[in-house]
Order: C-alpha cells, then sequence, then structure tokens
C-alpha cells in the first residue's frame, strides 16, 4: 500500500503547491488593481504629469504610449509578415534557412536593454535622430520583429496545403495565392498574434529609456501639424511612455506622490494588457466564426 | 508578324511578374532582418572589444577582479572588475529560478493531470494574463511591497540580491509555468493510459512517465526563464541597491549587469574608458543570452531523438 500513500501524498502536495501558485498571483494582482485603480480617474489620465508637485496626471505618457505603439506597428507588421511569407511559403529547406531561423530565434532572445543600446548606437548617436519617437518606434520594432514574425509563419503555416494547392491549380501564382487564400484564411491568427505583440510592446520600458527618451515636454493637443514641436503628432520630440514613467519617478524619486501615480500608471498598464488579452481571444474565436461561417 | 509573336511569347506574364516582385519584396523583409541581427552584433562587439583594444585591458582583469571604477584611471587603465555585476547577475538569476522551476512544475502537473478543468478555466488565463505584465510592474511592486518587508525581517536597506531574486521569482513564475504546461500537454495520452492499466497510480504516472516524456520541454521552460531572468532590466535595478560591490550577504546593496547598464549609458560620454566599459558589460549581457540560446536548442535537439 506504499504506492498508494505516496499518490495521497503527491497529491496533497500538489494541491498545496497549486494554492501557493494561486495565492501569489492572486494577490499580486488585486494589490495592483486595489492601490492603483483608487487614483486612476478622468482627471488622472487627462492631466499632463508635475515633477516637483503632487496631483500630476499621465495624459501625456499614455498618449506617447499609444503613438508609440501604433507607429512601430506600422513598421514592423509589413515587415514581419513579409519575412513571415517568406518563411512559410518560399523558404528551401537547407542549411542557410536554418541559419535565418536561427537568427531570428537568437533576435527574440537577446535582452531589451541591448536593443535599446543599440537604438541608442544607432538610431539616436549615428542616425542624428536624437531621443525621439522615431528612434524609439524604430527600437521597439527590432525588440518585436522576431516575435510577429514567429506568430504570422505559424499562422501561414497552420492553413491547409489543400487551400494552397487548389490556388495553384486555378493557375494563379505562388504570390497571388498567398495574398489572396492563404493570407485571408490565416488572417484571424495573425491579428491575434499582432494583438498580443502589441500588449508586450505598450509596456516595453527597457528599449526606450535611451532612444525615446525620459521626458515629456509639454504637448498643445489642439495642434495637429506634425511639424511643429509641441505637436502630439511630431515624431521627432523625445516621448517617455507610461511604463517610463513609472520606472522614472521611482529612480527620480522626486515627486511627492510618485507611489500614488506609479500605482495608478500600473493598474492603467495592467488593464491595458488585459484589454489587449481579451480583445484577442475575442478577435481569434469571433472573426473566424465570422469568415468560416461555422 | 513572326517577331510579334515571338516577342510576346518571351515576355513574361503578368502573373510570373507579380510573383517574381512579390517573392523580392518577402525576400528583402528577412534579409532586413538578418542584417539587424548581424548589425546589432556589430555594434556592440566593436565598442564592447574597446576596453580591451583601445584602454588595453586585460579580458582576465575584466572578469574576475572586483573594482569597478570606470572612470578613475589606474596606471593609464580605467579600473573594471566586473565580477560583482557577474555574481550579482548569475546569482539573482539562478536563486529566482531555483525558487519558481519546483512551483511551476507543481502547478503545472496540477493544471494539465489533476484538474484540468480549474487549469483551463482558471488558471490558464491568469497565467497567460501575468505573462504579459510589463517588467516596470513587477519592480514597482518589489519597491514597495517586497523591499519594505525586506526591511521589516532583516533590516538595513532592504535593498539587495533577496529582493532582485523575489522579484524575478514572480516575474517568471507564470513564465515557467506556461511553458512546463505546453511540455506536459504535449505528451501523448496513450503513455498515461498504458502506465494506468499496468496498475499504476496516479502520482507514478506523473512522477515515472510523464515527467520523464517532457523533461526536454520543461528544461527549455527553465532556461528561458533563466534567459529572461538574466536579461531583465529595469525591474531589477529598482530593487538590488545599485553598488557595485561584491555582494557581503543577500540583503546587502549590489548591482547587476544590467542595472549598471541602466544607470551608467545616459551618464558617459560615447568613446570615453568609462563609456566603453559600459559597452563590455552589453557584450558580455549579449554573450550569455546568445549562451541560453543555445542550450535551449542543444535541449531541443536532444529531447527529438527520443
Amino acid at each position: 500500500m506504499n504506492a498508494k500513500k505516496w499518490d495521497k501524498i503527491s497529491t496533497l502536495t500538489l494541491y498545496t503547491i497549486a494554492g501557493i501558485i494561486v495565492m501569489i498571483l492572486a494577490t499580486l494582482l488585486i494589490y495592483i488593481l486595489v492601490q492603483g485603480l483608487p487614483h486612476v480617474s478622468w482627471h488622472f489620465l487627462t492631466t499632463p504629469a508635475k515633477a516637483f508637485q503632487s496631483g500630476g496626471g499621465i495624459s501625456i505618457q499614455l498618449f506617447n504610449s499609444f503613438y508609440l505603439l501604433i507607429l512601430s506597428m506600422l513598421i514592423s507588421v509589413p515587415l514581419a509578415l513579409g519575412a513571415g511569407i517568406w518563411l512559410s511559403e518560399y523558404a528551401p529547406n537547407n542549411w542557410l534557412t536554418s541559419v535565418i531561423r536561427t537568427a531570428i530565434e537568437i533576435l527574440s532572445s537577446l535582452p531589451s536593454i541591448v536593443v535599446g543600446l543599440f537604438g541608442f548606437l544607432v538610431f539616436v548617436v549615428q542616425c542624428h535622430l536624437g531621443f525621439s519617437i522615431l528612434s524609439g518606434a524604430l527600437a521597439l520594432t527590432i525588440f518585436n520583429l522576431p516575435l510577429l514574425t514567429r506568430n504570422i509563419e505559424d499562422a501561414l503555416r497552420s492553413v491547409d496545403a489543400a487551400q494552397r494547392e487548389a490556388g495553384l491549380a486555378l493557375g494563379l501564382s505562388r504570390w497571388e495565392t498567398v495574398v489572396h487564400v492563404v493570407i485571408p484564411a490565416a488572417l484571424p491568427g495573425i491579428l491575434t498574434g499582432i494583438i498580443l505583440c502589441a500588449g508586450r510592446v505598450f509596456g516595453e520600458a527597457a528599449a526606450l529609456i535611451f532612444t525615446a527618451g525620459q521626458s515629456a515636454p509639454p504637448l498643445d493637443f489642439t495642434n495637429w501639424n506634425p511639424f511643429k514641436i509641441t505637436s502630439p503628432l511630431n515624431p521627432m520630440r523625445p516621448a517617455e511612455t507610461l511604463a517610463v514613467h513609472i520606472w522614472k519617478i521611482n529612480a527620480e524619486g522626486i515627486m511627492p506622490d510618485a507611489e500614488a501615480v506609479s500605482a495608478g500608471s500600473s493598474a492603467v498598464l495592467v488593464l491595458a494588457v488585459l484589454i489587449f488579452n481579451i480583445i484577442a481571444r475575442w478577435v481569434g474565436n469571433h472573426i473566424y466564426r465570422k469568415m468560416t461561417a461555422k | 508578324m513572326n517577331d510579334k509573336i515571338k516577342a510576346k511569347l518571351l515576355k513574361k506574364s503578368r502573373a510570373a511578374r507579380t510573383e517574381q516582385r512579390g517573392k523580392f519584396l518577402s525576400t528583402t523583409c528577412i534579409v532586413l532582418i538578418i542584417a539587424i541581427v548581424i548589425a546589432i552584433f556589430g555594434f556592440i562587439a566593436s565598442h564592447g572589444l574597446a576596453t580591451f583594444i583601445v584602454n588595453k585591458v586585460n579580458p582576465l582583469t575584466f572578469l574576475f577582479t572586483s573594482n569597478w571604477n570606470p572612470t578613475v584611471m589606474h596606471h593609464g587603465k580605467p579600473e573594471v572588475g566586473a565580477l560583482p555585476m557577474i555574481i550579482g547577475s548569475f546569482g539573482v538569476t539562478f536563486l529566482a529560478v531555483f525558487l519558481a522551476t519546483p512551483l511551476a512544475i507543481g502547478a503545472a502537473i496540477f493544471m494539465t493531470e489533476i484538474s484540468p478543468k480549474i487549469g483551463k478555466k482558471v488558471l490558464q488565463p491568469v497565467i497567460e494574463l501575468l505573462v504579459g505584465i510589463p517588467s516596470v510592474v513587477y519592480g514597482f511592486i518589489g519597491l514597495t511591497l517586497i523591499v519594505p518587508f525586506i526591511r521589516h525581517l532583516f533590516g538595513g536597506t532592504g535593498f539587495g540580491i533577496l529582493a532582485g531574486t523575489l522579484v524575478l521569482f514572480v516575474m517568471i513564475l507564470p513564465t515557467e509555468t506556461a511553458m512546463t504546461v505546453d511540455a506536459l500537454r504535449a505528451v501523448p495520452r496513450h503513455y498515461r493510459e498504458a502506465s494506468l492499466a499496468l496498475g499504476a497510480t496516479r502520482w507514478q504516472t506523473i512522477y515515472k512517465v510523464v515527467l520523464r516524456a517532457a523533461t526536454p520541454g520543461i528544461l527549455t521552460g527553465v532556461v528561458l526563464g533563466m534567459a529572461r531572468a538574466f536579461g531583465e532590466a529595469l525591474a531589477v535595478q529598482m530593487v538590488i541597491g545599485n553598488a557595485a560591490l561584491l555582494p557581503e550577504n543577500l540583503v546587502s546593496p549590489a548591482s547587476t549587469l544590467t542595472s549598471v547598464l541602466t544607470m551608467g549609458i545616459g551618464n558617459t560620454v560615447l568613446g570615453s574608458a568609462a563609456n566603453n566599459a559600459l559597452w563590455s558589460l552589453a557584450l558580455l549581457l549579449l554573450l550569455i543570452s546568445l549562451l541560453f540560446n543555445l542550450v535551449i536548442r542543444w535541449i531541443g535537439r536532444k529531447g527529438e531523438i527520443k
């Protein structure tokens, strides 16, 4: 009966471990939300930050986060789509392809601070872009490309080979088959991948502190001319994002209500990630059902 | 007339030209990504090696001595002993993985073997959400929850290896759990059925069959967690205390490769000895993350043969 006793003991142990983990993770989430949500108000979301007084908000940082996200997605999605198509449709089965796959894997495993330092060296210093949204968006693109490429490749690969054969049998070229048959069929998977990557980019800070900078100059939200320095759309202005803001005010420690502002910002970041996850799930299920009429 | 037909026959069709253009476009994208990887290694290596080539520091001095004062010139060379940061980085990484792995494996077994229903409906979404939480948020929690707690328990400032370890532990726990769950789910169902049919208990099946079959996948998850912990910059920088000294104990201020980089790059002039020393740290970080990658590939190949 020894084996049975062990079975009982181990089951109990596993329940305990699962309990501990649930406790840790639940405490974490509840702590973030309970600490942060009371500070989140319309006023908090729409007031600019104050460096030396309390009562500041996060409006500019929030805008910067979204602007950087959109800009870097505009650059990285077409690139990742092209690379994903090459890997899933054109890649010959030889050593060169395996080297290329290895290189992409290495890129995805690089610490984000290394990506940030590279961005600082190349975009900020060598290309004279300075600490700017453009430098930040390019660094985020490098950070984002490998994972996005892999997601898109997986989505393309999961399309049935019969679909490709049908396209080719109708006399379409390979490229036309990809554009008109494979990509539409893989769209739910591609969108899910893009949204999940967007969540990751939204919270990234280490790649940005030396590229997009750590300051958020005041913006004039009535001036939408991208060539004016106070315009929110100007891509050459330094732009501190929400995640960088949390790090910055805690590292500097001159803002009197830094803790309250960071708690509020953390809650906003976690909610944003939650929303991205929910949208990704919804897109995966809903669009798939709509397109396949299942 | 003949020539016209000949020209028409020899000309590429519209479809062929679209095909060519499309293939060219997608090839360009992949070439660009490869160029970025090469450029990252090239740029960081060229700056990182300057410490050893331009400032003539012995690489062994860099790796194995513990005086980090890159702005101070000592006999014409900057004092760049990176040992405190190397120990700090490996210390927090291994301790965090050591704490997280048993819990992650236990939770993953619970989710796949014992209560798949709760696992899928409750734990899976929570873990997915936690994997996506930005690392600065973990750093902030470390700063407001873990550091005061350690200060309360052990005295001192509360900053140090222990605080860094705990923050990284919480950070990699969801990542490792998610990877282990995938590895356990990949074990074919008939393995379990065969074992149970032989009269093994559930625990015997888990321990002797499922865990053995999933070992490569679990190891990959562990190394991936390690790589993530090793490369994490801001969350660790916020709680480790940022003193480039050999840590005396787990609760004295220390530093890691990433924390020194985070603090220093903005405060030094590009091309100076102090700046070169920082790039050498970045190069070291790059090489170690490359090493983690090689280990993961090696484990993957070992797992394939079975």
